[in-house]
């Protein structure tokens, strides 16, 4: 057997998988996208724009999606930048890899049940309930868009902290010495030196937390109670409820296109202010 | 800044840890703290379906985890040094199937093996009796798509990290490629391999979206947790929860341990 046969025997089974389960199903949802919704539901063949035209009839599911998605990851930022600072920098190295861990292992957990735990504490009986007793009055939390930002920093969090914490930890310290060397306060060189430095794990970070939030739905379902709909909550609808197929294989169409672009507007800003993107996995 | 992020930490556990505590409690309401008792394990473990949600759910993980390492692995070294046009467009499926949204996975596998049942199933039956439809089979395809990929990413780091000159010298003292193969490439790759394979049975496991669009009428663990949520929140989902989050930590544990130890100089 020559080598070059023993590779594509190897490859075989992937590439058999990728065609039939990747490549196919994208292309029928294509094709999908631009049929009509037969009487009884599912698909009629047809050659037409008349889904997409009628995206307009679902724009809160985008617009709940567009604002919430970015909101969702600048508040994870916001809260993952000091912790990855302090892993990085601050915590006994002996400690380091254990504390690290542990911010990472709840992103391996259903986060079914991780959201699951914000209905009970946000409920009418949770955090609610003590407030009252503190004399707050009533609040109510759940079924918010405050409960589904919780719920989105709650679940990835995780993933937001990691790649920071990885070029925080890559940043040459002989560089802040000479940074207070020549005079400058700490708040000076954190914000010269090490958060510059540290943008490619910010920008990476942040990717991955909003290519994910764009196709979320068990979220906003559980915490947002279907006030809070985002555009995977629509297409759920659409293909498990109304089964409109080709009304819902347009929206998933433009969904992936709208992150296409988003993604690629991103990178080019990023590319821009010169922070390179940097290959880190997601463990 | 230590305070700070003893809070996140807090953050991050306290939810689940109240889970769990609510899960021992001896009362019947699920938000209150009533006595302790085991008595909530025992009924979800006597549900027949929990039983069968988990059955259906370890299977699927099971099988989908040893499908997607085999054919990850496979593929990782067939791609390794690999140039050219076959490695560009391998790149380019194994960067799609982990950036689409699973929800989008999830209806475009739905609706095109419904097209494709649709389909063979009248020439299929005429011929065999048979019919294809959607259950374990399709959950199994659909997960593989998603753990095979993570497979080859996890496994090609870890070739690239490789030592070349063991290999070279395998061969050097005569040993042929098949041996060199079984006795010094595997063993390398194996902390890997296993490492991957446990996050691909953590992630079928706990898969809800796709399982959601291509589970047909099987029910998956998740699938069930998520309609007992919607009747309302009881002590024995608390229990199942816990149980679910205690067995992904395990396998959690167990992959870390074997990826420190496949990076440990010398070994």
């Amino acid at each position: 057997m020559t080598k070059a046969r023993a590779r594509w025997l190897l490859l075989g089974p992937a590439g058999l998988w990728y065609a039939a389960l990747l490549v196919l199903p994208l292309a029928v949802v294509l094709v999908y996208s631009l049929g009509e919704r037969a009487p009884a539901g599912g698909y009629a063949p047809a050659l037409t724009l008349a889904q997409y035209a009628n995206l307009g009839s679902r724009w809160t599911a985008f617009q709940n999606t567009l604002v919430l998605a970015p909101v969702g990851t600048l508040a994870a930022l916001l809260i993952a930048y000091p912790l990855a600072y302090f892993l990085a920098v601050k915590s006994n190295p002996r400690w380091r890899t254990a504390l690290l861990v542990l911010v990472i292992v709840p992103f391996w957990t259903s986060i079914l049940i991780r959201s699951y735990a914000w209905i009970f504490l946000l409920g009418g009986r949770g955090i609610p309930a003590l407030l009252a007793d503190l004399g707050l009055g009533d609040i109510r939390l759940i079924n918010t868009p405050f409960a589904v930002l919780v719920g989105i920093v709650y679940g990835y969090l995780p993933l937001m902290v990691f790649p920071i914490y990885v070029s925080l930890e890559r940043l040459d310290k002989r560089l802040l010495e000479a940074s207070s060397d020549l005079g400058a306060p700490p708040w000076r060189s954190f914000l010269q030196v090490t958060l510059p430095l540290s943008l490619p794990g910010v920008a990476t970070g942040s990717m991955l937390v909003f290519i994910l939030l764009m196709g979320e739905y068990l979220i906003p379902q559980m915490l947002g109670g279907g006030k809070v709909f985002f555009v995977g909550n629509a297409l759920v609808d659409l293909f498990l409820q109304s089964r409109n197929w080709a009304f819902g294989s347009a929206m998933a169409v433009t969904l992936v296109a709208v992150m296409l672009v988003t993604v690629t507007l991103y990178m080019r800003f990023l590319s821009r202010i010169g922070a390179a993107r940097d290959d880190v996995g997601l463990m | 800044m230590r305070i700070y992020a003893l809070a996140v930490y807090v953050f991050l556990y306290l939810p689940i840890g109240i889970i769990a505590l609510f899960s021992f409690s001896a009362g019947r309401s699920a938000s209150q703290m009533q006595g302790f008792s085991t008595q909530w394990y025992a009924k979800a473990l006597s549900n027949p379906f929990v039983i069968d949600a988990l059955k259906t759910s370890a299977t699927v993980a099971l099988i989908s985890a040893i499908l997607a390492s085999v054919f990850g692995t496979m593929a990782a070294l067939a791609l390794s040094g690999m140039k050219g046009r076959v490695r560009v467009l391998f790149d380019a499926l194994i960067y799609i199937a982990v950036m689409i949204p699973g929800i989008v996975i999830g209806i475009a596998t739905l609706i095109a093996l419904v097209t494709v049942f649709d389909a063979v199933n009248p020439w299929l039956e005429a011929a065999t009796g048979w019919r294809l439809s959607m259950g374990h089979g399709s959950l199994i395809a659909a997960h593989v798509l998603f753990t095979m990929s993570l497979v080859i990413i996890i496994v090609r780091a870890r070739i690239e990290g490789m030592d070349r000159a063991l290999i070279e010298a395998s061969s050097d003292l005569g040993a042929g490629p098949l041996a060199t193969f079984w006795q010094v490439t595997l063993p390398m790759l194996a902390p890997a391999i296993m490492a991957g394979f446990l996050l691909s049975f953590t992630f079928s496991f706990d898969d809800f979206i796709i399982a959601f669009f291509v589970a047909g009428s099987e029910t998956t663990l998740p699938i069930y947790i998520f309609s007992s949520i919607r009747r309302g929140v009881t002590p024995e989902i608390n229990a199942i929860g816990t149980m679910v989050m205690g067995a992904s930590l395990m396998l959690l544990v167990i992959a870390q341990l074997t990826l420190r130890r496949g990076k440990a100089p010398g070994h």
